[in-house]
């Protein structure tokens, strides 16, 4: 089979893909599991407005976070896809 | 009540008008445009049509009663519903969009070249959209008998034969636009009463911000005074749980994980031209359902306080008294006296009042001597416009936000029943010299029988008692095991059928054991393994199915050369090419 990626570095794309892919996930990991279920706790000593703050990231703060996260990946990636040359 | 009457039938009617004009309008000429709307639905359409297509009767009617009263514990469906669009965006819809087929059982079938395989994601697709949607045609069911008098079955009819227009007519392209109307109809109907609640309650408008805020005129910020409310009345504190921390990790986990691997929601991004506008268009879905679920625990808190500050300690009225002259009499000796919504929802039976000490007072408790011995937890959302005051016109909006809610997941789950056989039974697997036009035949069948089938389950809810109870399958199976499937498929290009196989059976048999022995034969909670509740056991053996995946396939020959090129094309946007044994079939578009 041949391949149309002649000139592109697909292996160091995907190399960057898989780096950037982590680093959100460590993120979304942490918004989510980490301030809203396993450190809550502590984080509820502290309040936003008059939330505790693990309770916040639970019901609303981490889904704020997602959001931002899928929006910077999608600028991430095109910025990937011009340094590569890949046409998305 | 006349008001409100008129303005829910007027809603009702205004917007199934506009599902059917929409279907007459988008109506699907090939499999292409039924199966995914022709490839060319706008990035930010899709995401509302996403949006639509995800938050079910559940998320619009029940989620936000569910955590009024479970307080820190309802957090689970808010991170577990929202936090799979971000698995979605980063490890799957780009991806699957590259591979440029139709369905899931698609990719499974020939990323693992394999009948097989095929045969078992078809078997998960169908056994969770039909969980799924049985509990959509009994939500249409419950707005109609509740809401508008119509007899449940009559309102199950009612709905079925609006989807069975726009899913038969115009599969996945009508399905999409009409999804945006309802997505427009079913956000409006429940921000609004929102906006006025939060008003109400602490005079500030945007409901997510009222969330931290204080008591209008107080100086304890709400959600203390809603904790010093219930503990005084021998509730839990509301922003605590009583559920372990790995229960609530466990449940999270497995919602985030079977969001994503749900195929209704995976086919929707097949709908968009390419693997950057599916990226894109995940983000646009998230940003139109958290507009909904960072509204809901707002909703949650500021109905559970406004409920037991306007029914706790207030003088019943008997149903056959006049409830205003009642009511004035009450007020001007000094007293409280019950809502009038409250008497509304008591006659539809969603409310109960025992008067047990005699005192004609009601007592809202945690333990024995509570008085309100029945309270339907969907009352929070709609009772909420009447408890903000709202006007008519408002109140019966709500009815039609439930029924869009309800009929866009039903459509969803169609399109996926259809095509799963349409194209994954009959053209892939045993008709395979089927034309495009038999196949679009055969959709449009199966998508009418479908509907048939869908409707007779909602009708027979009631026997079927158990339907609530499953739908902890179609989240624990969509994890554990179409989930690890999909994304080995992807991230690793050693995966082969042997271990797609074994891992797709490990999930689907483990954790469909588990949740009907502890669902149905063991209900006692104190047996479950590791303290994990049948919700969240999906999340434990999607590691099982991953690990299975993982070792069968070392143990067995990598795949061939052709499957490791396709995977190599699908992660490089713009490079798929056709590989002979993946796409012998069926050429990728």
């Amino acid at each position: 089979m041949t391949h149309n990626i002649k000139e592109i570095d697909a292996k160091g794309y995907w190399r960057d893909v898989v780096k950037l892919t982590l680093s959100l996930l460590a993120i979304w990991f942490i918004v989510s599991y980490g301030a809203g279920i396993l450190f809550r706790s502590v984080l509820d000593q502290v309040s936003i407005g008059g939330a505790p703050l693990g309770f916040w990231f639970a019901q609303n703060g981490s889904i704020y976070v997602f959001v931002g996260l899928i929006f910077y990946y999608c600028r991430a990636m095109n910025r990937l896809e011009k340094k590569y040359g890949v046409e998305a | 009540m006349g008001g409100e009457e008129f303005w829910t039938y007027f809603w009702v009617v205004l917007t199934f008008g506009t599902y059917i004009g929409i279907a007459l309008w988008a109506r699907a000429g090939s499999t292409d445009d039924f199966y995914v709307a022709g490839h060319d639905v706008h990035p930010t359409i899709n995401g509302m049509a996403t949006a639509a297509d995800w938050m079910s009767a559940a998320s619009f009617l029940s989620m936000a009663g569910l955590i009024a009263f479970m307080g820190y514990g309802g957090s689970v469906y808010l991170m577990g519903w929202t936090g799979g669009y971000v698995l979605l965006a980063l490890l799957l819809a780009p991806f699957l969009r590259e591979f440029g087929k139709f369905t899931v059982p698609d990719f499974v079938g020939d990323r693992y070249y394999s009948t097989t395989a095929r045969l078992i994601a078809v078997v998960c697709a169908l056994f969770v959209s039909f969980t799924y949607i049985a509990g959509q045609m009994k939500g249409v069911g419950v707005a109609f008998s509740g809401f508008l008098g119509v007899e449940f079955n009559t309102g199950i009819m009612v709905g079925m034969a609006i989807v069975f227009v726009y899913a038969v007519l115009g599969g996945m392209k009508g399905v999409t636009y009409t999804q945006v109307a309802q997505y427009v109809v079913l956000i409006f109907a429940y921000t609004v009463p929102a906006i006025f609640i939060s008003l109400i309650v602490t005079g500030n408008p945007v409901p997510q911000l009222g969330f931290i805020s204080n008591v209008k005129g107080e100086d304890i910020s709400m959600l203390e005074k809603l904790n010093t409310v219930v503990t005084d009345l021998g509730f839990l504190e509301y922003t605590q749980t009583d559920k372990s921390m790995f229960d609530v990790f466990a449940i999270t986990g497995a919602l985030m994980f079977g969001t994503a691997g749900l195929p209704h929601v995976i086919i929707r991004f097949f709908t968009v031209s390419s693997a950057g506008a599916a990226r894109v268009s995940a983000g646009w879905a998230l940003v139109f359902i958290a507009l909904l679920y960072t509204t809901a625990p707002a909703v949650a808190s500021l109905a559970r306080l406004n409920f037991i500050d306007t029914v706790n300690e207030s003088t019943y009225i008997a149903s056959d008294a006049d409830y205003d002259t009642e009511a004035a009499t009450i007020v001007a000796e000094g007293g409280k006296p019950i809502p009038a919504w409250f008497k509304s929802w008591e006659k539809i039976g969603l409310l109960e009042v025992t008067d047990k000490n005699g005192d004609g007072i009601v007592q809202y408790r945690a333990g024995a001597d509570n008085e309100v011995t029945k309270l339907d937890r969907d009352i929070i959302v709609t009772a909420n416009p009447s408890i903000a005051g709202l006007p008519a016109w408002v109140i019966g909006l709500v009815v039609a936000g439930g029924l869009a809610a309800a009929l866009s997941t039903a459509a969803g789950l169609l399109m996926v029943i259809s095509s799963s056989v349409s194209h994954d039974l009959c053209r892939r697997t045993f008709f395979k010299g089927m034309t495009d036009q038999q196949e679009l035949l055969t959709a449009r069948g199966a998508a009418a029988g479908a509907v048939i089938l869908a409707g007779v389950m909602g009708m027979n809810t009631a026997k079927l008692g158990f339907v609530a109870q499953v739908v902890a399958f179609a989240f624990g199976l969509a994890a554990a095991s179409l989930f690890p499937v999909i994304v080995l498929g992807i991230f690793w290009k050693r995966m082969n059928r042997e271990g797609a196989i074994a891992s797709m059976l490990t999930g689907l048999i483990t954790t469909f054991w588990y949740i009907y022995h502890f669902k149905f034969v063991d209900t006692d909670s104190s047996h479950w393994w590791l303290g994990v509740s049948p919700e969240g056991i999906g999340f434990v053996f999607m590691f099982l199915s991953l690990a299975v995946g993982v070792v069968v396939a070392l143990v067995t020959a990598p795949p061939p050369q052709d499957i490791q090129d396709l995977v190599e094309d699908i992660r490089v946007p713009g490079t798929r090419t056709p590989h002979g044994i993946a796409d012998a079939e069926m050429l990728p578009e």
